[in-house]
């Protein structure tokens, strides 16, 4: 099969791979329809998370046709059309049985800070991602759906990850009516969590970023005001003086360990990996939430220490909330969200690549050329 | 702008934003978000076991020392090999998952990594062009490698300098150990 194969930073190509296997009787084989690029592959895509091994398949958002089961399954068949969500886990572990598929004790054996996700790294469980022909899906019965006939290729390809991350962000910030959100990053899951604010009651919502187009997509998809950080000097007093100068009540990071606006922390962050990222967006966060606010984190960090501004957290009485989404708990009232028109989740998409142009659509994605918000990759259309 | 006990005002009411975005409100009651409360007991997964059957371990499989067992389920994507396979080893037999050694050994492995597939894949291609009587490829993929994202003098600077960093800490690491193991 084609599949998209790491070789090192900034180095991903197309090549042969042997079609996955049938490895413990409750696995499935996906032959994938469509998959997309996250702004967390790109943290792969730059070698910031540990243990990226030459050879690997990225890709966690994907929907595809079931090839073929394992003798265990029970609730898919061969043909049927499913979504997958991102995260890999066992439905019975002790965090499983608490509604925490993200935090999966029995999917990862090389961390067990983090749960199992589809081609990220084996410091998530070492698994083959989507970006490629079929892919391997642990616990069949367990994580995939059958796509219902009334939803959209896109939009399923959508609710495996960025949707419904961008939702769960929204609720981890406590948001009350007439909140004001400020959310940091204005991709995908940004967008998704400022249009899910509304949802949950929020009085304003404000993003921020320094990407015109994406700037523009938060105003026009996620109604909201918009701030580029780079046309003001200090974006958090700016921030402070739009919030009366108490602060937003809710604050969201769906930006993570790639954030731009402060040299020092981007050179020891992203550039030499010092960090697990560049944890400016977060600081930033911090430092714009109103004393006894609510931090959401939805951005993702690596495993080495971070220079996180915890005093300012303590001292402000902030109650930080984060994790991986639980994508399947999110699915039924994101549905319904759908059905009423309340979200259309592949406004966001922008660019739709056939894999063998996937570096292409990685390089394009990484240095947001052409406009680019959410690329998809389809296998077999070159 | 004195401060007192009232929020600043918002732009807009509640109707008005009701009226301007489809769905506003919809989730206000938090009973109503899929996420609240965070934990909820015994949720239908679709499982069918109370604990899954074990994975093949088809060759020795490294896993966290923070892990009581290797996990019922694990990836088998790109098994340790190579130089980096020794450090990568190394790390998970040694390290727990706090220790920031673990983690820039890790990292530099998948530096070594890196530069040990350029090795084979050039290697490979020369081999089977000598068999097959054919052009060599450029690495063994049919998609021509694409232009990398310009990188300035600094960033490489930077970049090169990481992996000196990672060498000289992980170098520390192995000394530190054996001086432990020469002090029993």
């Amino acid at each position: 099969m084609r599949a998209m194969t790491y070789r090192g930073p900034y180095d991903i190509r197309v090549e042969e791979k042997d079609i996955p296997r049938i490895e413990h009787p409750n696995d499935a084989i996906v032959r994938v329809t469509t998959a997309a690029i996250c702004g967390s592959d790109l943290h792969l895509y730059h070698g910031l998370m540990p243990d990226t091994r030459v050879g690997s398949t990225f890709g966690h958002e994907f929907v595809g046709v079931v090839h073929e089961v394992g003798p265990s399954v029970r609730d898919l068949a061969v043909g049927d059309r499913v979504m997958v969500p991102f995260n890999i886990y066992c439905g019975t572990c002790f965090f499983c049985a608490r509604g925490l598929y993200s935090n999966c004790h029995n999917v990862n054996p090389n961390a067990t800070a983090a749960g199992g996700i589809y081609g990220y790294s084996h410091t998530t469980g070492g698994y083959d991602g989507g970006q490629a022909e079929y892919v391997r899906v642990p616990f069949a019965d367990v994580g995939p759906a059958i796509v219902p006939d009334w939803m959209d290729e896109e939009d399923a390809v959508l609710c495996t990850d960025a949707l419904a991350t961008g939702y769960f962000g929204a609720q981890l910030a406590d948001i009350a009516e007439g909140d004001v959100v400020v959310v940091f990053g204005a991709g995908p899951v940004g967008l998704f969590a400022a249009r899910s604010a509304w949802l949950m009651g929020a009085g304003r919502v404000i993003v921020v970023d320094h990407v015109e187009d994406r700037l523009a997509k938060a105003r026009s998809f996620a109604h909201a005001e918009t701030y580029d950080f780079t046309r003001h000097k200090d974006i958090v007093v700016e921030l402070k003086r739009a919030t009366g100068m108490l602060g937003a009540d809710r604050v969201i990071d769906a930006v993570g360990a790639e954030a731009d606006g402060n040299l020092l922390q981007h050179v020891t962050g992203t550039r030499l990996k010092l960090q697990g990222g560049s944890p400016i967006a977060l600081n930033w966060a911090i430092d714009t939430a109103r004393k006894g606010g609510t931090l959401s984190v939805m951005g993702v960090y690596g495993p080495v220490p971070t220079a996180v501004r915890f005093g300012d957290a303590m001292n402000k009485g902030l109650t930080l909330r984060a994790n991986q989404t639980p994508v399947k708990r999110q699915w039924p009232r994101l549905f319904e969200h759908m059905r009423n028109g309340y979200l259309k989740p592949n406004d966001v998409v922008t660019h739709r690549i056939p894999l063998e142009h996937i570096a292409e659509g990685y390089h394009m994605f990484s240095a947001k050329l052409d406009g680019c918000i959410k690329p998809l990759v389809v296998p077999g259309t070159a | 702008m004195p401060y007192t006990a009232d929020k600043p005002p918002l732009p807009e009411t509640p109707q008005q934003l009701r009226d301007r975005i489809p769905g506003w409100g919809a989730d206000l009651d938090p009973a109503d978000r899929p996420a609240v409360p965070r934990e909820v007991r015994d949720p239908a997964t679709g499982a069918h076991w109370d604990l899954p059957e074990q994975q093949e371990e088809r060759r020795p499989r490294e896993r966290s020392i923070e892990h009581a067992r290797l996990t019922p389920v694990f990836g088998t994507a790109a098994p340790t090999r190579g130089l980096s396979g020794v450090i990568r080893r190394f790390s998970y037999r040694r390290f727990g998952e706090g220790r920031t050694v673990r983690w820039l050994l890790l990292i530099a492995a998948d530096r070594v990594d890196a530069v040990e597939g350029r090795l084979t894949s050039s290697r490979g291609s020369r081999a089977e062009a000598a068999v097959t009587g054919t052009e060599p490829h450029r690495g063994p993929s049919s998609t021509p490698r694409r232009p990398r994202p310009r990188r300035s003098p600094l960033g490489r600077a930077l970049t090169v300098g990481s992996w000196i960093l990672a060498g000289v800490l992980a170098g520390r690491a192995v000394r530190r150990m054996a001086g432990r193991r020469a002090g029993r």
